[in-house]
């Protein structure tokens, strides 16, 4: 019996800033301590505040320690478990207080949350097929197979209201029903853990931080739509995911929660993982049931859809991770724990991947219906340095942006499309004044250019004249013809492509036309990039009012396109200058600007 | 796995080791150990595991034992306080394992304080 448990985060974010150190040295202090039969030390995924990682958390206490340093460890040791002090230097500073320690459900960043999908993520150890059945994990299951037919349970997942959150946003209980519908010999459940949306990284914590939860959900799956197995298909680059996810799949079928005969019910349900090399368009579901089948992951024409034949030409239901990490809860807990977060046409919540512009990066789950401004200003704590917000993208290169003036928009599936944007698969990309609109399109662009699978001739060749169009436009030799037949090749490529890569791909250019056009026209027209971003449209130059000079900035220009005499102001040669910026950090007299 | 049975009892097993790990409600009982070097040196330790392994062991979820420092008064550690919501906090002195598991058994299940082993009962 541990009197006192210390949870570390072993997320692939605090791994990286050297967790798993940190976790040694404690072990190691323990035991020099006498301490290791008192106090457990316990591995678990992602608490969500990764900006502050390496994440520590102390019980019974329930102190929040940020940025651990395998130094602080001895301290921590001493001082906390040893004598019952609280290091507070330590602390996440918003838990910090005069009279207490604040929980950390209380902090800014965790109030406004609600925790469905990522229940267990920091909460639970994750390689501990028992600790996740502590904590009601397989009961849902038990519950479908002893008590429940599977319409039963098609029903309580229709009537939750859940939404897929892989981008599209279908219903998942009808999905399910589909492939309940059609009989065959054989069926399938295939999780898509994919996540090529750059920025977005929920289904990895999830897998990190909880993987028993998708593997029960699959098998509850499994037994709706009548599938005795099921393929979970992971992005190698996800090592991590990967390793928890094996592991957890050995556990439950040494526990008999994979296998046959599951609680003595006659079902069976098996379960495989397999790794994909990381192409976006395999994201996409039947290419990437197309590259389970060990063939190159192309898209295929829908119909047929994956319900009627999709793996192994099998009728099968493909879902995202976040989807299936929902399910166990509805099942236990019944659809009107569901349907009674989030707004009318929107249930439950959502998970979006934090990033950009703004002070608290992470992962965060909200109710939906959550507006965008509590999302950037109580959540994220605002943008640093001062800074204005100017836009936020939501789901990556296939998602669009969202102007400031739409920063009251609930966060929900018929909100943003409403204003051209989407809830997409959860990446959101705070931008503030320094953020150029028309270069962040040209930028996920480039990324859908890159990944077009070539199939068919709209994406392929489409994509790539729009990039040039784009480049046209921010290198200063666009045309306003340009901006026109810009926005038609948008439709077009919409219209005519084979799958939604290329369905999708304009979607950034598109929105950020449509709520930024005069941003479009400064640099076409005025030949300026208003945020200072485009390097062929701005200038650097010195106030010769200001210059002192001293010759600082030349020493450090990386071209010598600085020159002028000491004490008399200096002058930037234009046809030199690179723009790379470093003059304007080394001046003290603040002379030298970008316009 | 073959019945329900099986995968509850794993549950309730496993539960009552993770109640440490709940964030300490509004009602919650709080046992407090002295855990300064002068608590510690009286014998804190064996205190506060017995304490821990008792309160497991009846499943008690709405308690929540932690250390604290010193309170002053070194010459009567090791020191368990029994904070209770809407009752004065009951201190006890002199504390041995044993006399740790009266105190769950009697004060914090039956809701009686062992009153020989309070500061006042001690200190006279
Ligand atoms: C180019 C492309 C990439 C996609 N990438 C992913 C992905 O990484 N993860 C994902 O779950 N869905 C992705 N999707 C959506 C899937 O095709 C599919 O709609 C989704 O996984 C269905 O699950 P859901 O109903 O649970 O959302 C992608 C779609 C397209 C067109
Ligand atoms: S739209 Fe693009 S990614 Fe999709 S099939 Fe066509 S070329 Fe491939
Ligand atoms: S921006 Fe860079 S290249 Fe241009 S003048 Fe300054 S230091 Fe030189
Ligand atoms: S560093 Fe500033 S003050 Fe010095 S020469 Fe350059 S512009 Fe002038
Ligand atoms: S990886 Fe540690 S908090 Fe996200």
């Amino acid at each position: 019996m541990y009197r006192a448990h210390v949870l570390v985060c072993g997320g692939t974010g605090c791994t990286s800033s050297h967790s798993p150190e940190i976790i040694d040295a404690l072990n190691e202090e323990l035991k020099a301590k006498g301490l290791e039969n008192e106090v457990q030390v316990v591995r678990t995924g992602c608490f969500g505040l990764c900006s502050n990682g390496p994440i520590m958390i102390v019980y019974p206490e329930g102190c929040f320690y940020s940025q651990v340093k395998v130094e602080d460890v001895p301290e921590i040791v001493e001082e906390h478990l040893l004598k019952g002090r609280i290091v507070k230097r330590l602390l996440y500073s918003e838990t910090l207080t005069q009279e207490e320690i604040k929980p950390l459900n209380q902090t800014n960043f965790y109030k406004k949350q609600r925790r469905v999908a990522l229940r267990n993520c920091g909460v639970i150890d994750p390689e501990n097929i028992e600790e996740y059945i502590a904590v009601d994990g397989y009961q849902a299951l038990a519950k479908c197979l002893t008590e429940l037919t599977p319409e039963d349970v098609i029903k309580i997942v229709s009537d939750s209201g859940l939404r897929g959150r892989g981008g599209g946003g279908f219903p998942t209980g009808r999905k399910w029903s589909f492939t309940a519908a059609n009989k065959a010999d054989q069926k399938y459940v295939v999780c898509n853990a994919d996540e090529g949306d750059p920025g977005a990284f929920m289904d990895r914590s999830v897998l990190e931080g909880d993987p028993h939860c998708i593997i029960e959900a699959m098998a509850i799956c499994g037994y709706a739509t009548g599938a005795t197995e099921g393929y979970v298909y992971v992005r190698a680059e996800y090592p991590i995911a990967v390793k928890r996810l094996e592991k957890a799949i050995e556990d439950a079928k040494a526990y008999g929660l994979l296998g046959k005969n599951i609680f003595d019910s006659g079902f069976d349900f098996d379960l495989h993982v397999r790794l994909g090399a990381g192409a976006f368009v395999c994201g996409e579901e039947t290419a990437l049931m197309t590259s389970i089948e060990g063939n190159r992951g192309e898209p295929r024409p829908r119909p047929p859809y994956p319900a009627v034949s999709g793996l192994f030409a099998k009728p099968t239901t493909e879902n995202n991770v976040e989807t299936f990490a929902n399910i166990p809860q509805i099942v236990l807990n019944g659809p009107e724990f569901f349907n009674t977060i989030g707004t009318e046409t929107s249930k439950g919540t959502k998970v979006f991947a934090l990033g950009g512009k703004i002070n608290n990066t992470g992962l965060v789950e909200i109710p939906m219906g959550t507006t965008l401004r509590e999302i950037v200003e109580d959540i994220g704590g605002g943008i640093p340095n001062g800074r204005k917000f100017k836009a936020a993208q939501t789901g990556g290169p296939s998602g669009g942006c969202i102007p400031e003036k739409f920063l009251d928009t609930p966060m929900d599936y018929d909100s943003l499309l409403k204003i051209g944007a989407m809830v997409g698969s959860g990446g959101l990309i705070i931008m503030d004044d320094t953020s150029c609109m028309v270069d962040i399109a040209k930028f996920f662009l480039k990324f859908t250019v890159d990944e077009s699978c070539g199939k068919c001739t709209p994406c392929r060749v489409g994509t790539r004249r729009l990039l040039e169009i784009l480049e046209k436009i921010t290198d200063g030799k666009g045309t306003m013809e340009d901006l026109d037949t810009m926005e038609a090749l948008c439709y077009y490529i919409k219209d005519n492509s084979l799958c939604g890569l290329g369905q999708t791909a304009p979607n950034p250019v598109l929105s950020s036309y449509r709520h930024f056009k005069e941003e479009y026209i400064a640099h076409v027209r005025d030949k300026k990039c208003p945020a200072g971003v485009c390097k062929n449209l701005v200038q650097i130059t010195i106030d010769p009012e200001k210059c002192k000079g001293c010759s600082a900035c030349s020493r450090k220009c990386p071209v010598g396109a600085i020159s002028g005499k000491i004490k008399e102001p200096f002058v930037i040669d234009q046809s030199k200058c690179i723009k790379c910026g470093v003059c304007i950090e080394t001046c003290r007299f603040d002379a030298i600007s970008r316009k | 796995m073959k019945s329900v049975e099986e995968l509850l009892a794993i549950k309730n097993k496993v539960k009552g080791q993770m109640n440490v790990r709940s964030e300490n409600g509004e009602d919650n009982i709080r046992v407090l150990v002295g855990m300064a070097t002068c608590g510690i040196a009286a014998g804190a330790r064996p205190v506060l595991n017995a304490l821990v392994e008792e309160v497991a062991k009846r499943n008690l979820s709405n308690v929540y034992i932690a250390q604290t420092g010193c309170i002053g008064v070194c010459q009567y550690e090791p020191i368990v306080e029994i904070v209770e919501p809407g009752k004065e906090k009951v201190t006890y002195c002199k504390m041995t394992p044993e006399k740790a598991i009266r105190v769950v058994t009697d004060h914090i299940v039956n809701g009686k304080p062992v009153a020989e082993y309070t500061i006042g009962a001690v200190a006279k």
